[in-house]
């Protein structure tokens, strides 16, 4: 890693307005109890220490998302109008719309930032490359604040992270006494930090050493989760397990669209007379709708169903299909959030340890 | 809540006759409540009451009506059975109803409100008006009645006002309480346009997981929801403030009249978004122009789901 600087308390306001030059610039800020990121402004309720209610992909991966515009070219009229002419088809006018936005999210902790990380896998392989992933994910940087207080939700230790883990940001910051120690972690995030309002930062590298450490004990020893893998497939056809676990599930969204790894998307036009706009929006495993096929049949009618799949793709077929990298961060925002405290870290445990009384 | 002991007893007789009862255990930590689906004898000991017992069972009764269910009801909670009975969504041949009186439960967003995040909790204390929090190695103290939900305090029905077997001694508390709550009559004093902009950037946050539809317990259309049809396709999936506000609409007025304001939306929320006072404004024109309070009486009609052909305080014919 680069050499440690040092951006004092003081200096955070004036770093994130430097950020903005031909950029936009997203913080996370209070609203209500909700920690939510928006582009910074000068009034707003900036909220650095509390760990966002939801996570940043929406920068790379946002809610709704606009793929092209389309509309209907208005028909030349000809000689003897309507009759020669039956077959012609109206003309379709097309628009692209690729991301271009150079954007810098400031103050995304590790967990949230290696979210896109899971996606990569997926949205840039050697056949398909989504070129609005690619490109946000390309145009956006991350300057993550590493995690100092791990909440009774976090695992991040269990499935690859860690509370200064770099996976995914371009900056670290590690809070110290007055300030956070910088790290660069990409050449990009180095650019970040020739700022003047840093000063060094190599006399508090054992203060910010300890703080890591600190948190370590805290998140305490890692569950392992390797063998989840292949119980939660010899699991796939139990029913009364799945039925048990999602007693108190009550099908909402709330886990899946504040996830960080959660990559699933819904397509739907949206026209009004005779121009619309092909979007993409964020769309969750746990709803009904689904997996609900153009004839009707729906193979996933119980949320017993839904949330095997939820757990099943993080846990056991994303690691199956890419090097056992499990698709979650730990950030515990499923688990906090959750109206009804579903705890998918006691999901898969119960799987890794279920036994069957019948055989 | 007391009579915890006398509880699991009960339920320990009923369960022979039941295919499971709901309650409550401690969730992943001493802060978290989360509900309990107990099958066997043994899943009894698991059971608790108190302050962070807050979600209303109720909304898991209109999937489980082919079963025999117990469920244990806070007074609100017992408002929401009341109303799925008199909607006939539920059969109470099937449900036996544990109620419970009801000293009011804690309000996690208000606690955060107060000392941010807690990082790893440890212990949870409740002892005279007064929540003790350790968190880490700090002890945080809270007065309850801060930190209570919004319901709680205007509640006029502590005690489960439907039942099979009541637990503890009823609470005679019902006078003198006022229906509005505070922050009513604050949100009131604003201008028209003020209260649209407030809620124009309120709406702005919401992502529309459908927390607040899955966890009511009125809201039965569930997997057949207008907000997600797609043939046809009335709301839009764009995620933007009039779509959002258009679905909130939707949500509050399917509602009237039959919002028993057990508050499970906006606890469920995870944006935060006072979806609670958009339901008291409703359920006080409700009050108001009908009279009428959602989920007391089970022989009683929902005013939008019957009709008078000459309402007592709509003047039709004056207009």
């Amino acid at each position: 890693m680069s050499e440690k600087k040092f951006l004092k308390n003081e200096s955070v306001i004036p770093f994130i307005e430097g950020l903005a030059g031909g950029r936009k610039v997203l913080v996370p800020v209070c609203e209500g109890d909700a920690v939510i990121y928006r582009p910074y402004r000068k009034d707003c309720r900036l909220e650095l220490t509390r760990m966002p209610t939801i996570s940043p992909k929406d920068a790379t991966f946002p809610r709704t998302e606009t793929l092209m515009t389309f509309k209907q070219a208005p028909v030349a009229k000809t000689e003897g109008d309507g009759e020669g002419d039956s077959d012609a088809q109206p003309k379709l006018e097309l628009t692209e719309t690729l991301p271009e936005e150079k954007v810098v999210v400031f103050g995304s902790r590790p967990c949230g930032a290696r979210g896109k990380s899971i996606f990569t896998r997926v949205y840039e392989t050697e056949d398909v490359k989504d070129p609005y992933f690619i490109g946000r994910r390309d145009n956006t940087l991350f300057v993550s604040i590493a995690c100092a207080a791990p909440e009774t939700t976090c695992f991040c230790t269990s499935v690859g992270g860690g509370p200064a883990d770099t996976t995914g940001s371009d900056v670290i910051l590690i809070p110290v006494d007055g300030g956070y120690v910088a790290e660069a972690v990409t050449e990009h995030g180095a650019e970040l930090l020739q700022s003047d309002l840093l000063t060094s930062g190599a006399d508090k590298a054992g203060e910010a050493e300890a703080v890591i450490q600190k948190s370590m004990e805290l998140l305490g020893d890692a569950d392992d989760f390797s063998i989840a893998r292949e119980k939660l497939i010899e699991l796939f056809d139990n029913d009364e397990f799945w039925f048990d676990m999602s007693a108190k599930c009550i099908s909402c969204g709330t886990c899946t669209y504040l996830c960080p790894t959660c990559y699933c998307f819904n397509i739907t036009d949206e026209t009004a007379g005779k121009s619309g706009k092909r979007i993409r929006t964020w769309d969750t495993c746990m709803s009904n709708m689904f997996t609900m096929e153009a004839s009707g049949h729906n193979p996933r009618t119980s949320k017993a169903n839904r949330l095997k799949n939820r757990v099943g793709h993080k846990f056991s077929y994303y690691p199956s299909l890419h090097d056992k990298v499990i698709a979650c961060c730990g950030c515990g925002r499923c688990i906090k959030s959750c109206p009804a405290a579903v705890d998918i870290r006691e999901i898969v445990k119960s799987a890794q340890e279920y036994e069957d009384v019948n055989e | 809540m007391t009579g915890l002991e006398e509880l699991k007893t009960k339920i320990l007789g009923a369960l022979p006759e039941l295919d499971v009862v709901i309650g409550w255990e401690q969730g992943y930590d001493a802060l978290n409540a989360t509900p309990l689906f107990i099958r066997k004898p043994e899943d009894v000991e698991r059971l608790i009451i108190g302050p962070l017992c807050a979600h209303n069972l109720a909304t898991y009764l209109p999937g489980l009506k082919d079963k025999k269910v117990g469920i244990v009801v806070k007074g609100c909670d017992s408002r929401a059975v009341i109303e799925l009975l008199q909607e006939k969504l539920i059969n109470k041949d099937n449900i036996t109803i544990f109620g419970l009186k009801c000293d009011g439960v804690v309000n996690l967003n208000k606690i955060r409100k107060k000392i941010g995040d807690l990082g790893q909790i440890r212990k949870v204390v409740f002892d005279s008006g007064i929540i003790t929090i350790t968190a880490g190695e700090t002890d945080h103290q809270l007065k309850f009645s801060e930190v209570r939900m919004d319901k709680c305090d205007t509640c006029k029905y502590p005690n489960a006002l439907l039942f099979d077997h009541f637990i503890g001694t009823p609470d005679d508390r019902q006078n003198g309480i006022e229906p509005e709550h505070i922050s009513d009559a604050e949100f009131e004093k604003m201008s028209l346009e003020d209260r649209f902009a407030f809620w124009k950037q309120e709406m702005s946050r919401c992502v529309r997981c459908y927390a607040c539809r899955n966890a009511c317990p009125m809201c039965v259309c569930r997997d057949h929801c207008v907000a997600v049809t797609r043939d046809p396709h009335w709301i839009s999936q764009e995620n933007d403030t009039a779509d959002n506000w258009m679905f909130q609409m939707i949500h509050v007025m399917h509602l009237t009249g039959r919002c028993v304001e057990c508050g499970e939306c906006e606890r469920a929320c995870p944006m935060d978004i006072p979806l609670m006072l958009l339901r008291r404004q409703m359920n006080k024109g409700v009050r108001d122009v009908f009279e009428y309070e959602a989920g007391i009486d089970p022989q009683g009609k929902p005013p939008l789901l019957t009709f008078k052909v000459e309402e007592d305080n709509i003047p039709e014919r004056e207009w």
